[in-house]
């Protein structure tokens, strides 16, 4: 790999957040900095490799873009504010930057993606295209979205950054906590479809967003306890589905694929939650949750009391949904079946799965066989299909 | 940069309020807005008489046509506006969150655009 092949896959995205902190415009930021690492392409090889790789990009990009504003600006008279500002920066620092600035910048830039003004729908993609790399044809497949749609949903997301000036900052104290919040949701929810479609370039593209953080926030336990807790969900991967692709239940999995090195990172990093006294926030208790999980014999005991306090912080019919499997785990299927029958959620597979599977515990097949069916009308993952039709054949068979 | 902020609220909602309710929001009105006049972010700013008083104007094939009220019937109507200078659209929030018609209506932010003088 050349030396400029190897800064782009290492520093690309660092490189933007940089260019983009400077310029305040997403696209003018990743058009320059196309044109600086082409030009490296052409200079480096005659002139050697520069003393700072990194630096002489965001130079060269940053110059070009004021040669680009500068042309515009004779057709439209329109930029002479963007254009002494930059200019300023060029003529008063020279670019020597330091790894923590870098770092800064993707911090910053991932507030941005993820303000409030943003539309929900844009946030994730944003932040997924600016700050992990992936192109807008990747993001479009991977939410299920036709390529101009997910296309014209970042150009909107970006023009209003700019002609909004959604500010590219981390936010003041006052603000942090409630954009802090809208950020570990948005990495949370890289993560869960990652995991739930099992395409692990997105979950490990969320773990690394949440190191970031961790990093760069470490007054904060939240992100921690994002952290340990996609770790210890991340974990599992090698024994959560078989070598046909199909899910593997925790209870079947062959623990000895478990990832043990990321399973103690984990469980260190709520550690550090729970001495800090935060470990009655939503993320540390399901990190705690899935701690549990990690540990023979399972104590349902105990994680049927964590999804209480989880309910109570977090209040969603998911939780509850799991909480009940946690009680029946305990109290017995009967008791987990009435709590199931509370629930009113007529589009989540999941809900006739775990009826179907305490109903199976009972004996009571055929009321069990409705209900895979149910859930196989509304599944929407190929291997959970195929996971349901399985479970649904093995009560056929018995 | 700067923002207009659109202060929507229920007309007929504001109609119901006693005297005493009436008189404390305009003092408060009052005070928000010396406030930002103060910290140097105020650059214009008007109340509007009701909607009853609103005229439409469209001209189509060169004909002008004036109708009686507003383009739209809405749920709120646009009842003020504030035009601030704000660094970012954070500030601006900040400024609109600040405004007392936010606690009963909505307060819409738009980025003024700025077209340069040919």
């Amino acid at each position: 790999m050349s030396p400029v092949e190897s800064l782009y896959r290492k520093d690309g995205d660092r490189i933007l957040a940089a260019l983009i902190g400077l310029l305040h415009d997403f696209d003018l930021a990743e058009e320059m900095m196309q044109e600086a690492f082409v030009a490296a392409l052409n200079l480096w090889p005659v002139h050697g490799v520069p003393a700072n790789p990194r630096s002489w990009i965001v130079t060269t990009a940053r110059h070009k873009a004021i040669d680009c504003i500068r042309r515009n600006i004779r057709f439209r008279d329109k930029l002479p504010e963007l254009c002494r500002l930059i200019e300023d920066e060029v003529e008063s620092v020279s670019f020597e930057e330091s790894a923590t600035m870098l770092a800064d910048d993707r911090l910053r830039l991932i507030f941005t993606c993820c303000h409030p003004a943003l539309p929900l729908d844009a946030q994730i993609p944003l932040t997924l295209h600016t700050l992990c790399g992936l192109s807008t044809e990747e993001i479009a497949r991977c939410f299920l979205v036709p390529l101009p749609t997910m296309a014209q949903r970042l150009v909107r997301a970006k023009r209003k950054i700019r002609d909004a000036r959604i500010p590219y900052r981390v936010p003041p104290d006052d603000l942090l906590a409630q954009r802090l919040d809208a950020v570990l949701t948005t990495v949370y929810l890289i993560f869960t479809e990652g995991y739930a479609a099992t395409r692990q370039d997105l979950s490990t593209e969320a773990i690394r967003l949440g190191r970031l953080l961790v990093e760069l926030i470490p007054g904060r336990q939240e992100p921690r306890a994002l952290l340990s807790l996609m770790l210890l969900h991340d974990s599992r991967r090698d024994a959560r589905t078989d070598d046909a692709g199909d899910i593997v239940l925790l209870d079947d999995q062959d623990r000895s694929k478990w990832n043990q090195a990321q399973i103690q990172e984990g469980i260190a990093l709520l550690n550090v939650v729970l001495n800090a006294g935060a470990g009655h926030t939503r993320y540390a208790l399901e990190a705690a949750i899935a701690a549990l999980h990690s540990e023979t014999p399972t104590d349902w005991r105990r994680i049927a009391g964590l999804y209480n306090l989880l309910l109570g912080v977090h209040p969603s019919p998911v939780v509850f949904l799991n909480r009940a499997i946690a009680v029946a785990m305990v109290e017995g299927p009967e008791r987990g079946l009435q709590l199931l029958n509370e629930l009113e959620l007529s589009q989540y597979h999941l809900l006739p799965a775990a009826k179907a599977h305490l109903l199976r515990l009972l004996g009571r097949e055929k009321e069990a066989a409705t209900y895979y069916q149910q859930a196989l009308s509304l599944v929407v993952s190929e291997p959970e299909r195929r996971f349901l039709e399985k479970r649904l054949g093995a009560g056929r068979d018995s | 940069m700067q923002y207009l902020l659109m202060i929507y609220h229920a007309e007929a909602e504001e109609k119901k309020m006693s005297e005493a309710e009436t008189s404390s929001m305009h003092a408060e009105y009052g005070q928000f807005t010396r406030g930002i006049m103060e910290s140097g972010s105020y650059k214009g700013g008007n109340a509007l008489q009701p909607t009853a008083t609103a005229t439409t104007v469209r001209v189509r094939d060169g004909k002008t046509l004036a109708t009686d009220g507003p383009f739209a019937e809405t749920r709120e109507q646009l009842g003020g506006y504030y035009l601030i200078d704000a660094e970012h659209l954070d500030e601006a929030i900040g400024i609109a969150a600040r405004i007392p018609g936010a606690k009963v209506g909505s307060i819409e932010i738009r980025p003024i655009w700025l077209v340069p003088a040919t």
